[in-house]
């Protein structure tokens, strides 16, 4: 009996989005171009005739407590072989892997799905996997997210970025639930939509890093927590005393409040979260809500 | 040192979903994760999460279609039991506020996806392991569960009864990332791995760079074995330069493929005259490497996938989120170009071999999601079958670890009276660590079991360290990227989605070589502090465990199944392989023998042709 039969139409697929939800309007391209005329991209591109075949000139920020000769931070420079395609975290790699091995820096899913790998790049922060070496002025300049403890390298320590996004008691917190095991809570579709954009957050910390009152009060909970607290503040599937604490939660002292508006936080987030819009929307709910003022 | 009841290695879906389990079942339990859990590869799952939820649908459906897809080598029991508690784990994430798409009622959104006989596949938006992943990290921090971070697991520790079945294991070694120290970590009830895949041993993959197969190099070297390892599931539309996955959308909705002389090879050299670009994973991966071996490749490495002729207005309506991967990850536009594409290795379906509640045949040694077998998947894995299969079975091992009664397993393990021993294949090389010096304790051999188990664990721990201090005293040698960079070449080339006796022998040998390449290995970085160098090197020789596990298991299976594919037996042969693959590692040898697939459960399932 054979297997190899040929078998028709297999719509199968690990992601086949069909989703209404994954249809946009804009190609990546078109949105680019619409960036770059409102002056935001962040830099000219350097024409591709410039680096394909050649080398690509990388300058790393390096530092170890421990080693000698690191210790005070200094940059190193790698001369990469560009290929097409190649993203900061691909030159990178192959600097560690083919010149020093001791080059470190945290990756892992090579998708923007993780996080790990958000640095410094010629001044702004980005995901170096989500970031075309051909997009950048050389030489580029890699270095650690700004504001945050080197602990080596272009590793931070993420510690006060996790206790910050825990302190917003990021947990679905009703107890009510329909009965019957197999019984789901009711949400509209325009709900899942509020929240969509907020659930996205990959914990990268890249906003937290482009945030001037972040680096000037240690205490302020940062874009990304209180974007946390918004995913379930908005979420209509937590009843009103719950949105009403979490409220509570966020326009403490150095919660929303803080937020001078700057738009930083949302110019860097990789995952295009409207930061800043989540930031005012709570204040404006807290308002609502008569909750006391800071 | 560090004591817990249970201690859960990894912080994938599988790992937390365990971990929240045991805790729920009043175990003291800790999470040992080499990444934080967000950073988990479960959060890169796209498509889905098969369970049987609405009316016209039921568990008996879903075990079929999951029997039916494994090509008759998964084991009924597992299939139903998947089946069965879907629904139930999956509503379970819903009520912990997971974001599912929605219908307009309000209820979660189901789709269709292939292989299946109803759209059971529950998703939430093109992110699902995404949110599941969250989800499952924002109860593990509702409860308080420890979870210790950046923590690299080394070893387990298990005693060394000469018999596997009669061991135990009492805890692990692992080193804290950060800042270098090894310490031991016991379990007084269990150990959980939940590792996730191997998938670093090709050089190509969809996976991520910490998917090293740790789990199943441990448990290999404990004296587990492992399953099927064989079947690997290879994707024919990755980016070629970092993996990403393109969605089989882009051929559905009509995307063409051409080699570089401008061919539609689909059709021109009659790969799938009917179906063309449709025809299954297995066929199209096949087809693209021929065309590259034959020297019809773009660039002698891939194909072009085309879909500028749909239009623009089709495609941003449809992919758009292909154009973004297409731009981000491997700078093309695919509304102006074609899109480069190649296979990659995606999922293993084979693993640690455990029975339905989760445990190996190594007393308090359990395994969940990726990494384990139990098996539900066989030779193939259906789309949206890898998810629920985290939270089910993620949810037994954790409860069973933490001493609930989740009553006799029907699936044996380990070596025992069922099986059958291997005694046809000749082997090109000796495998296993053959006798190679294992000074230092840095050879890829089962160094590091102890004798005793009185200060058991304190003499491992003393192993590991004496295992760092060797590999990072020592000033020159190899390093390991340029090892694993070979064996990862080796595994493409020869295990790949085409597999020939010969070739099969060639990647034997230079697992060979890289293993005893590992025993001239050093460490260049100083530091101790986050020294990913000393970690890479320990994956490594997991991986090279790994490795030749794979290759063994497609040496000896000699015939074509699921994703298995021989060019010397081009037919699925049930007469002589309705038979498990298993392998351990005895005295530094692997042992290679197989038991019978159970195809009888609480239905039975016939062996029939698997063409949809
Ligand atoms: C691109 C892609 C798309 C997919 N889409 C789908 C889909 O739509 N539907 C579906 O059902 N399946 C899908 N799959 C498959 C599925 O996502 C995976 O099989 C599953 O997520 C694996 O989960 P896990 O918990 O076993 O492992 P992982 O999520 O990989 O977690 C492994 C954990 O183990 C830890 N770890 C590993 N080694 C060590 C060590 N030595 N010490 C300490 N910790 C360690 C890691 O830190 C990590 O936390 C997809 C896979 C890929 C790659
Ligand atoms: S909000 Fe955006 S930038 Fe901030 S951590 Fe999340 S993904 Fe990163
Ligand atoms: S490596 Fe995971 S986000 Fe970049």
């Amino acid at each position: 009996m054979s297997t190899q039969q040929e078998q028709p139409q297999e719509p199968e697929s690990q992601e086949a989005p069909e989703d209404p939800e994954m249809r946009g309007t804009e190609s990546p391209q078109q949105e680019r171009l619409k960036e770059k005329e409102q002056g935001l991209a962040q830099e000219e591109a350097v024409d591709e005739s410039d680096v394909e075949g050649e080398t690509v000139h990388l300058k790393v920020f390096r530092y170890d407590p421990e080693v000698e000769g690191k210790q005070e931070p200094r940059f190193d420079d790698f001369y990469v072989p560009f290929e097409k395609g190649m993203t900061v975290l691909d030159a990178v790699m192959y600097a560690r892997d083919e010149f020093d091995s001791s080059l470190t820096f945290r990756h892992s899913c090579r998708q923007a799905v993780c996080g790990s790998d958000a640095f410094f790049v010629n001044g702004r922060q980005q995901l170096g996997c989500k970031t075309q070496i051909s997009d950048l002025k050389q030489p580029v300049r890699i270095e650690p997210l700004p504001h945050q403890e080197v602990v080596k390298d272009l590793v931070v320590d993420m510690d006060h970025f996790y206790d910050q996004m825990h302190a917003v008691e990021p947990y679905f917190q009703q107890e009510e639930l329909p009965d019957g095991d197999l019984e789901e809570q009711r949400q509209s579709r325009e709900n899942r939509e509020k929240v969509k954009m907020s659930t996205r957050c990959i914990w990268c910390a890249a906003c937290m890093s482009s945030c001037n009152i972040a680096a000037g009060d240690n205490e302020y909970l940062g874009p990304a927590a209180i974007n946390k607290a918004y995913r379930f503040a908005m979420d209509e599937r937590e009843d009103e005393e719950i949105k009403e604490h979490r409220l509570r939660i966020v326009e403490q002292e150095h919660g929303v409040w803080r937020c001078q508006t700057q738009f930083s936080c949302t110019e860097v987030c990789p995952k295009d979260i409207p930061l800043t819009e989540h930031i005012q929307e709570l204040k404006r709910e807290a308002v609502k809500k008569n909750l006391k003022f800071w | 040192m560090y004591e817990h009841d249970v201690i859960v290695v990894g912080a994938g879906g599988a790992g937390l979903r365990a971990a929240i389990a045991a805790h729920e079942a009043g175990a003291d339990t800790a999470i040992v994760s080499k990444l934080h859990p967000v950073r988990s590869h479960t959060g890169a799952a796209e498509g889905g999460i098969n369970a049987a939820l609405r009316e016209g649908d039921d568990w008996e459906l879903h075990a079929y279609d999951t029997m039916k897809g494994s090509d008759y080598l998964a084991d009924a029991p597992a299939a139903e039991t998947l089946a069965q508690d879907a629904p139930e784990e999956t509503i379970q994430l819903e009520h912990w506020g997971m974001p599912f798409s929605r219908e307009d009622d309000g209820r979660v959104s189901q789709r269709p996806f292939g292989g299946l006989s109803f759209p059971r596949t529950t998703y939430a938006g093109a992110e699902t392991g995404h949110h599941l992943l969250h989800v499952m990290y924002e109860q593990v921090v509702k409860r308080g569960i420890q979870v210790y971070d950046e923590w690299y697991v080394m070893n387990l520790v298990t005693d060394d009864a000469a018999d596997p079945n009669d061991r135990e294991c009492h805890g692990v070694v692992a080193y804290d990332v950060q800042s270098g120290n090894v310490e031991g970590f016991k379990a007084n009830n269990g150990v959980i791995l939940a590792t996730g895949g191997p998938g670093q041993a090709f050089d190509h993959t969809t996976n991520a760079v910490s998917c090293t197969g740790d789990g199943h190099a441990m448990a290999y070297r404990a004296g587990a074995p492992l399953e099927d390892m064989e079947f690997i599931q290879f994707h024919p539309t990755s980016l070629p330069s970092t993996g990403v996955l393109i969605s089989e959308g882009v051929r559905g909705e009509g995307g063409i493929l051409y080699n570089a002389k401008g061919e539609r090879f689909m059709f021109e050299y009659g790969y799938a005259n009917n179906s063309g670009e449709l025809a299954s994973r297995d066929v199209v991966a096949r087809a693209e490497l021929t065309e590259v071996n034959e020297g019809r490749g773009v660039n002698d490495e891939y194909v072009h996938l085309d879909m500028r002729h749909l239009g623009e207005e089709r495609i941003l309506d449809r992919l758009e989120n292909i154009l973004h991967l297409a731009e981000d990850f491997e700078g093309v536009d695919g509304l102006v170009e074609p899109m480069p594409v190649k296979p990659g290795q995606h999922y293993a379906m084979g693993g640690i071999d455990v029975d339905e509640n989760g445990q190996t045949c190594i007393s308090g040694l359990y395994a969940a999601g990726e990494s384990a077998c139990v098996s539900v998947h066989g030779g193939n894995r259906l789309g949206g079958n890898a998810l629920p299969e985290l939270i089910v079975f993620g949810k037994r091992a954790g409860r069973h670890a933490a001493g609930d009664d989740l009553g006799t397993a029907e699936i044996e393990t380990g070596y025992g009276p069922d099986v059958e021993d291997e005694t046809e294949t000749e082997l090109p090389v000796q495998p296993g660590s053959a006798g190679l010096d294992t000074a230092g304790g840095v050879a890829a051999d089962g160094s590091g079991v102890a004798t005793e188990t009185d200060g058991l664990l304190e003499r491992a721990v003393e192993a590991e360290r004496a295992r760092v201090d060797h590999l990072m005293d020592k000033d020159d040698g190899v390093q390991h990227a340029q090892i694993r960079a070979k064996l990862q070449k080796a595994m493409t080339d020869y295990v790949n989605v085409f597999r020939t006796d010969e070739g099969i022998r060639k990647a034997l040998r230079v697992i060979r070589e890289c293993r005893e390449e590992y025993q001239n290995v050093y460490v260049d970085d100083p530091s101790r502090t986050f020294n990913t160098d000393l970690q890479q090197t320990y994956e490594t020789r997991n991986l090279i465990d790994v490795a030749e596990t794979i290759a063994l298991g497609a040496l000896v299976r000699n015939e074509f199944r699921g994703a298995h594919w021989r060019q010397e037996n081009q037919e699925r042969d049930d007469e002589n392989w309705l038979k498990h693959t298993l392998i351990s590692w005895e005295d530094g040898e692997p042992n290679i023998f197989y038991r019978p697939v159970i195809l009888e459960g609480e239905k039975t399932y016939e062996p029939k042709e698997r063409s949809y």
